[in-house]
């Protein structure tokens, strides 16, 4: 139940986006046609669920202070938390690559619709921000994997929703400085206003 | 580090032929300020550009640090940019920020625990910033090194001036001061009513939206 709970939270409440500001780039420079923020969000619900608790496996049995116990008493001693941004960094890009290629070889179809986005998708602030909210957090490899997963969720739910609204706004007369970005940052706005009336809801 | 040095001195001896600050170069700062500004008009590193600007004081720390972090990866890329074999370069580009990232974040941690604990998570958000990446990509990889220092300061500077005019009326709006000062107890109004919304993720989206707005009116410059 608790885990439900944190679910609904990191897709509602503590949404990446409208929350946290992350993945604001490829947020605002993908989200101009619905089918493709659908590619873009589809991705990202699959590297962070994938990432997430890798990461926390990293950071339990390879970067904690006193993590390396398990390899014997004289490692107990060992903290290697200042490694962490290029160990998250470098798994980050080792799974995405990896990610890349299982696709292309087991389903060359679903390749063909997300293949440019993934290696976007390295250097998507959210994947990075999902792993060191994980660490900040203290979740347990269970909390970790519900975490990711939501907020992958949070993310393509938000950017497909812009998405959308964009697509409808080619048709609206926009002030010319307010064109493009700055309509885009409005409009982002009242989403936001909108999903804080999901605040409170617990299960 | 002696490849590093000797490319330096190379450098400087070949700079006669240009002026220290000639009229491209005085460009590489100044266009990103205003005419191409990375947040602005080129639609890059928002992510991190908004999360910290609630208070003036944590801004201005995030703001000298991708400035750093910007320099010095444009740098050392520019410097290694002919030995990177193009394949790997994402690789080579990440290891490279990620380390200067871990430097800042140490030195903070270490001088400033206040702020590191302020900032936080974002701290390390800037190895993801689409402005050290995008620089790095459009720029370091086939520029000299000079050069490069240069466009990373503009970018740089580009960057702060953005996010503290943002942070500026948040924190004006949202909590009534500014670098903590309470400007309108001082200038004598007890009961200024502070905007929830600003201090919340809303108030930087229509912050950020306007002064979008009025930037682009000034220049000109029309999104198709």
């Amino acid at each position: 139940m608790e885990l439900l709970s944190l679910g609904i939270k990191s897709i509602f409440i503590e949404n990446m986006v409208f929350a946290y500001f992350l993945g604001m780039c490829s947020f605002l420079a993908v989200s101009k046609k619905v089918s493709t923020a659908i590619g873009l969000g589809a991705a990202v619900v699959f590297v962070l669920s994938i990432t997430v608790p890798i990461n926390w496996l990293i950071q339990e049995y390879v970067l904690k202070e006193g993590a390396l116990t398990w390899m014997g008493a004289g490692f107990a001693e060992i903290n290697l938390e200042f490694l962490q941004f290029i160990m998250f960094i470098a798994i980050i890009a080792a799974m995405v690559q990896l990610v890349e290629m299982v696709v292309e070889k087991v389903s060359p179809a679903l390749y063909g619709s997300l293949g440019i986005f993934l290696p976007l998708i390295a250097v998507n602030c959210s994947i990075l921000g999902g792993s060191l909210f994980m660490v900040q957090r203290d979740y347990t490899v269970a909390e970790a994997s519900v975490f990711g997963f939501g907020s992958g969720v949070g993310f393509a739910l938000a950017i497909v929703a812009l998405a959308a609204i964009r697509e409808k706004l080619k048709y609206s007369n926009v002030p010319n400085g307010l064109k493009g970005l700055g309509i885009t940052m409005l409009i982002t706005g009242l989403m936001g206003i909108a999903f804080k009336s999901f605040i409170g809801i617990a299960i | 580090m002696s490849t590093e040095t000797l490319e330096k001195s190379e450098v400087t001896a070949k700079l006669p032929t240009e002026e220290l600050f000639s009229k491209r170069r005085k460009r590489l700062i100044s266009d990103p300020l205003n005419e191409d500004n990375p947040i602005t008009i080129q639609v890059l590193g928002i992510c991190s550009a908004l999360a910290v600007t609630v208070k003036m004081e944590p801004t201005l720390i995030m703001s000298i640090a991708v400035v750093f972090v910007i320099v010095f990866s444009n740098l050392i890329i520019s410097v290694m940019r002919n030995v990177i074999p193009s394949r790997v370069r994402i690789i080579v580009q990440l290891a490279v920020v990620a380390t200067l990232v871990t430097l800042v974040s140490e030195v903070l941690k270490a001088y400033s625990y206040e702020m590191y604990k302020v900032l936080g998570a974002f701290v390390g958000l800037i190895i993801t910033n689409c402005i050290v990446m995008g620089r790095l990509e459009a720029f370091a990889m086939g520029n000299k090194p000079y050069d490069s220092i240069l466009d990373g300061l503009g970018s740089g500077f580009g960057y702060a001036w953005i996010i503290l005019a943002v942070a500026f009326f948040r924190e004006l709006l949202g909590s009534g001061s500014v670098f903590d000062f309470k400007i309108f107890e001082a200038v004598g109004i007890m009961n200024f009513p502070t905007n929830g919304l600003m201090v919340d993720s809303i108030g930087a989206f229509v912050i950020l939206g306007i002064i979008i707005w009025i930037q682009r009116t000034k220049t000109g410059y029309i999104e198709h």
